[in-house]
């Protein structure tokens, strides 16, 4: 049985679900009234009871997350708009076909927090979404839910939206407080290890998921009791998976915890395109250690069957590869894309990210060499101690740990693939490119220290003169 | 002494109004000093600098950090595609060169005319729809090769004021991440993103 919550909304009424109108005439705004009349711990008490865990990535209790909330004001909220994994686009769709949904989770959550300033981090690439949730609080504030006296009470609440500049790292809640404060999007050396201490302007924060706050209307109207009763898994609640990759329907789902991998993307997910096998899967984002059949199909999706196999479910979103796919090119666009968002702070991971990348590159394009895949293994070593998950840290933040995850799949599962493209000169499955249109281009084999940084960040496919100089700008600049 | 047109400057007053402190303004301003010229000169970053009260080397900081804020010229078009995993998986790379070899221009460069840029990008947030293009950051899911050179050919041509997502969509489109449902009337006229936080109702009425 699936219920929806979130995402009910949307589905039933899919013309103006981002409407004021519609939302309150589907209930919307009750509960951030009556949350008014609550104190906060009978608030913390409520979220904590439901079991609700954040759906950022981390899965971390909210009613915990909360409680934690340093005594000193003012204290702010920050809702995490910022989704950058590759494989997620969830909150993408809450924000533009729901976002009523989630300033009412604004309101209840500055309310229990006593919050009188709260700020929405939309990603940059998200012009679009920011509008939508824009709107929406003109809307609120028109009609007195947002501003001074919110319903009528005498609490003042301020909501402002910012946006980002592009930047995956700024995920990462101190990188984000940071870039909010006017700042490079870098993360901050913990301690303070935690943002309800020390956060925004060194004021006491919340930082939360949009798809988290976006229960806490539901969970407040049917009582965490019910909430926590949705499904018989230990994790509560629905849960927002985006599914994408091989599979015949991609797209947005939102399912109870305690389907098994082998439902989701069979049932839910339709199969593998053209009936081809399924190789292997990432459960949890870009950043998750990868699953493969033989091992992981039947096993329940919650957060803690996937802790005990390795992995994590993180921001939900499932990137699945069929039979064809090539693991080195699949594993190279990984760790290119954590060389490419490193913000650079930590040598391990800015001269980890870009080597394995340049590494994986030579591998896929036939000048591997057959102690490569052991080079790989010690250099993800040297950012993330001993390969283990969780993550023994080297680096500030979790990101850099983050890009070892393909090479823990490329040693475990596949190796005879990465040798196969040592000893034959290079790749031979169709893999990505049997689309059609232009030969992919394959980069010039770098000779030296100087092109290979040329080619790390630089195109797919052009000599290394073609490209400008400045090319560690991208993730900031190194 | 501002070299901002007095609307810019109004915008730029709320913008500032809506935080706590100053500093915090830099990114939106950075994208209205952007939308002042058409990219983010020296001259803007010390602009900012002065509204937000900090030296222009601490505006570099920040802006040298993000992707978005162009320190050199860019098209009136940016055409921006997705080689991250999911698009990769389906054919993202053939998008790339389709559109580099339709426009002429290779990653990270601009055509002669200033009409075109070309970037490959990581994750878009269109998964669901890959491979994924975004002109001025609006957004096209499903793209093939074929439709990639058709939008080079259509930006060309039609020169369109203001590109939108929803008209983009239906020439150059097709699978979707979700069901957009809801038609957009906005879109972007410039190479950054089509959104400046208004401040609220109230304070756009007051002003």
């Amino acid at each position: 049985m699936t219920t929806l919550l979130i995402t009910k909304r949307m589905s039933e009424h899919p013309a103006d679900s981002h409407t004021i109108e519609r939302y309150e005439a589907t209930g919307g705004y009750t509960q951030a009234k009556r949350a008014l009349g609550l104190t906060r711990d009978e608030l913390v008490e409520e979220v904590k009871a439901s079991g609700l865990l954040g759906r950022g990535g981390a899965a971390f209790s909210a009613g915990l997350k909360w409680s934690f909330l340093a005594p000193a004001r003012p204290a702010y909220l920050i809702i995490n708009a910022d989704e950058s994994e590759p494989g997620t686009f969830k909150d993408r769709q809450l924000l533009e076909r729901d976002p009523h949904q989630m300033v009412e989770g604004i309101i209840i959550t500055a309310v229990a927090n006593e919050v009188h300033h709260a700020f929405i981090y939309v990603r940059g690439e998200y012009p679009k979404p920011a509008r939508r949730v824009q709107q929406a609080i003109d809307e609120a504030y028109a009609r007195g839910y947002l501003g001074n006296g919110i319903f009528g009470s005498d609490y003042d609440l301020e909501l402002t939206v910012h946006l980002g500049g592009g930047a995956y790292i700024c995920g990462e809640e101190t990188a984000l407080i940071n870039s909010l404060e006017g700042l490079r999007g870098e993360p901050r050396l913990k301690p303070p290890y935690f943002p309800a201490a020390k956060g925004l302007y060194m004021m006491p924060t919340i930082v939360n998921n949009v798809e988290t706050v976006s229960n806490l209307a539901h969970i407040l109207a049917m009582g965490a009791n019910q909430y926590s009763g949705l499904t018989d898994s230990a994790d509560t609640g629905t849960f927002m998976m985006s599914l994408s990759g091989h599979v015949n329907k991609p797209g947005n789902y939102e399912l109870p915890h305690g389907i098994t991998w082998r439902d989701l993307i069979y049932d839910v997910g339709g199969g593998i395109r053209e009936g081809k096998n399924l190789k292997t899967w990432i459960p949890g984002g870009a950043s998750a250690p990868w699953f493969i059949p033989e091992h992981h199909i039947d096993l329940e999706i919650t957060k803690d069957a996937t802790a005990a196999a390795g992995s994590m479910l993180g921001s939900g979103a499932v990137i699945v590869m069929d039979e064809d796919t090539c693991m080195v090119r699949a594993a190279e666009r990984i760790v290119r894309f954590f060389s490419h968002e490193s913000c650079g702070q930590c040598t391990p991971c800015r001269e980890g990210t870009t080597w394995m990348e340049m590494i994986l590159r030579r591998i896929e394009n036939g000048e591997g060499r057959t102690v490569d895949l052991d080079l790989l293994v010690d250099v993800s070593d040297g950012i993330s101690v001993d390969l283990a998950w969780p993550p023994k840290m080297t680096t500030i933040c979790p990101l850099g740990p983050s890009a070892v995850s393909p090479i823990i799949a490329l040693r475990d599962y596949f190796r005879d693939e990465v040798q196969e493209h040592v000893t034959r000169g290079g790749c031979w499955l169709p893999g990505a490119v049997k689309s059609g249109g232009a030969t992919p281009q394959t980069p010039q084999t770098p000779q030296t220290l100087r092109s290979l940084q040329t080619e790390s960040a630089g195109t797919d496919g052009r000599s290394s003169e073609e490209v400008t100089p400045d090319l560690h700008r991208a993730g900031g600049d190194k | 002494m501002s070299h901002w047109s007095e609307a810019t400057q109004e915008r730029a007053r709320q913008i500032i109004s809506r935080y706590p402190e100053k500093r915090s303004a830099v990114m939106p301003l950075l994208y209205l000093a952007m939308a002042e010229e058409g990219f983010l000169s020296d001259e803007g970053m010390e602009e900012v600098a002065d509204w937000c009260d900090i030296t222009p080397a601490q505006v570099l900081s920040v802006a040298s950090f993000y992707t978005m804020y162009k320190r050199e010229r860019v098209g009136r078009y940016l055409i921006s595609c997705c080689t991250s995993i999911s698009c990769m998986l389906l054919g993202g790379d053939d998008v790339l060169h389709a559109v580099e070899d339709e426009s002429g221009v290779p990653h990270g460069e601009t055509d002669a005319e200033g009409d075109i840029s070309v970037e490959h990008v990581e994750c878009i947030g269109a998964c669901g729809g890959a491979p994924a293009v975004q002109v001025n950051y609006e957004l096209i899911e499903g793209v093939t090769p074929g439709k990639g050179r058709e939008l080079v050919k259509w930006l060309r041509n039609a020169r369109p004021e203001m590109v939108n997502t929803d008209e983009m969509q239906q020439l150059f489109g097709a699978k979707r991440s979700f069901d957009w449902a809801i038609p957009e009337k906005d879109g972007a006229i410039g190479p950054y993103p089509a959104f400046q936080p208004l401040g609220t109702v109230g304070s756009e009425a007051e002003a």
